[in-house]
């Protein structure tokens, strides 16, 4: 069987695969299904430095090949996070752990980014700069090199663990804001977050979500993340995670040529509960089917 | 929660719009009247989230109405496979009923009223049930809660069959000992408002996958947010905030 453990920034994972944060909320409806403990890691539910309801529902649209949320970043807050959820997640996860952050101010950052940084659990901080959803918050961070680097500062004086920055895909040149982050000291960068989308109901003409526009994710845009991460890849030397309508493990393998130390699931998740220990699962063969021993040395392998 | 691989067994038309379909399969997390099943379909994302109207030891049964892409591909299948989540949400609490339940179901929220009509009377309740709709036409499932030993009133908004007028006209005259409903919004509100005693009320909303995970479907109650397809579908009458 060939080997599929890798290293991310410093951490060994067992495999790539790592459930994106929103769509596998803290492990534990997961772990009613099967061992999460087979999972590379995950990035639970993001985590804002006050409890945050969201956005009004609906929340959610169908689309081809993919769908619309506009959850808005509903989370307890940091605290209870600390005190209630990671306990409980403790108890069926094993391995170190991604904590997803987002925040208003670059204060706000670096206040749950310190919180975070005290839990031995925590692997990993994934610092959420592009969530599409929260007006006036989150979005103007990673539209802006000079904003995303004042996070990255922030958060990198107040935490010794590696800081893996996650970036939108909503802007015109992604590789400056990778390159804006490296030179401010983050560890890794993970993309793409979703996609700015809107769907319009034909009965009321309104538009689906009561938000208006929210976060596209799914298969369909796939092609874009691929894209996105060689480009980002081919430019910085801090790891890549790559995500993005991952769905298969032949996509997990294509995100590695394209430049991914490991790969995010997202939205596959909630249509297929399972679909992340499917990937695993499938792993083995499909390597093996394109004659790949060590899945480490395929990373960036497309030139 | 389980996922499952359920055989067609019947799709049957019961109005021009709503369709009956039984589906075979392993039923064994479907543990309470009130929950759903989530169905993948070919060519959409979403799963399609549908209540249980009925199960036996191998079959679970939809009443579902054909309303989008989703339902209208349904209703178009004859035989196959269905890709089914199973054991979604916590269901009716049947607990509190008392020895008189009232059941209120209106349009699309008359399905899941039956299973729960067939535990109560299993359970020796004397139970009452009324079935709201828009007009005669569109009138379902009468026969069956009345074939379970069920005290049954339709009520038709315009009057083309039973009694005239919303849901809450047929509630007035009515003597419970508790209440259970589920049907839009609005006519949850009213049953809110119209309502002698304590109840529990069945919700709606998109949601995301059905699970718990992806926070799509929550509202807030009066302890704390809640999740429609986990911490729900049915929140009782003391926790609901009205909001919209």
């Amino acid at each position: 069987m060939g080997e599929m453990k890798v290293t991310l920034c410093g951490i060994e994972l067992d495999n790539p695969v790592i459930p994106a944060s929103g769509t596998f909320g803290y492990g534990y409806e997961f772990a009613e299904l099967y061992d999460i403990n087979l999972l590379g890691t995950f990035s639970f539910k993001g985590t804002t430095r006050d409890p945050r309801f969201g956005n009004p529902t609906p929340r959610i649209a169908e689309c081809y090949a993919g769908m619309i949320n506009a959850v808005g970043l509903q989370n307890p807050g940091v605290e209870k996070v600390i005190a209630e959820e990671l306990p409980k997640m403790r108890k069926c996860f094993h391995k170190k752990v991604m904590a997803n952050v987002s925040g208003f101010s670059v204060e706000d950052y670096a206040y749950t980014c310190e919180k975070l940084d005290s839990c031995e659990e925590v692997g990993w901080l994934e610092v959420n700069v592009s969530c599409p959803n929260v007006h006036g918050g989150g979005m103007s961070f990673g539209t802006s090199p000079e904003a995303a680097e004042e996070v990255v500062r922030a958060v990198k004086k107040v935490t010794t663990k590696p800081v893996i920055v996650k970036l939108s895909p909503n802007v015109t040149d992604i590789v400056a804001i990778a390159k804006a982050c490296e030179d401010a000291g983050a560890d890794g960068i993970s993309l793409i977050n979703t996609m700015l989308g809107m769907r319009i109901d034909l009965r009321t003409k309104r538009p689906v979500i009561a938000n208006k526009m929210g976060g596209f994710s799914g298969p369909a845009i796939f092609p874009v993340a691929v894209r996105m991460v060689y480009q980002v890849s081919h430019a910085v030397k801090i790891p890549v995670v790559g995500m993005g309508g991952v769905s298969t493990a032949e996509d997990v393998i294509e995100m590695m040529l394209a430049g991914a130390t490991a790969v995010e699931v997202g939205a596959a998740n909630l249509i297929d509960p399972f679909a992340c220990k499917t990937i695993i699962e499938e792993l083995p063969s499909v390597m093996e089917k394109y004659k790949i021993n060590t899945l480490s040395e395929i990373i960036g392998g497309c030139q | 929660m389980k996922q499952g691989f359920f055989q067609i067994a019947e799709n049957v038309p019961l109005t021009d719009s709503v369709m009956r379909m039984r589906l075979l399969g392993d039923v064994s997390d479907i543990t309470a009247s009130g929950q759903f099943i989530n169905i993948k379909l070919d060519g959409l994302y979403l799963r399609r989230p549908i209540s249980v109207y009925d199960r036996d030891e191998n079959s679970v049964t939809i009443v579902y109405k054909a309303v989008g892409k989703g339902t209208e591909q349904m209703r178009q299948m004859k035989e196959g496979t269905l890709d089914v989540l199973t054991g979604l949400g916590n269901g009716y609490d049947l607990s509190e009923a008392g020895e008189r339940p009232l059941l209120i179901g209106g349009g699309v929220g008359v399905p899941p009223m039956y299973l729960l009509a067939k535990q109560l009377i299993a359970m020796g309740k004397k139970v009452s049930v009324i079935l709201g709709f828009n007009t005669k036409s569109e009138i379902f499932c009468e026969e069956e809660f009345k074939a379970l030993g069920a005290d049954v009133t339709v009520t038709t908004v315009d009057g083309s069959y039973g009694v005239k007028g919303f849901v809450t006209s047929a509630m007035e005259g009515k003597d419970y000992t508790y209440f259970y409903t589920c049907g839009p919004e609005p006519m949850l509100k009213a049953v809110y408002g119209a309502s002698k005693t304590s109840g529990q009320f069945s919700f709606e909303e998109r949601m995301g996958c059905g699970f718990g995970a992806c926070m799509g479907c929550s509202c807030k109650t009066l302890y704390g947010n809640k999740r429609i397809c986990k911490d729900g579908p049915v929140l009782r009458k003391e926790e609901i905030i009205w909001e919209k």
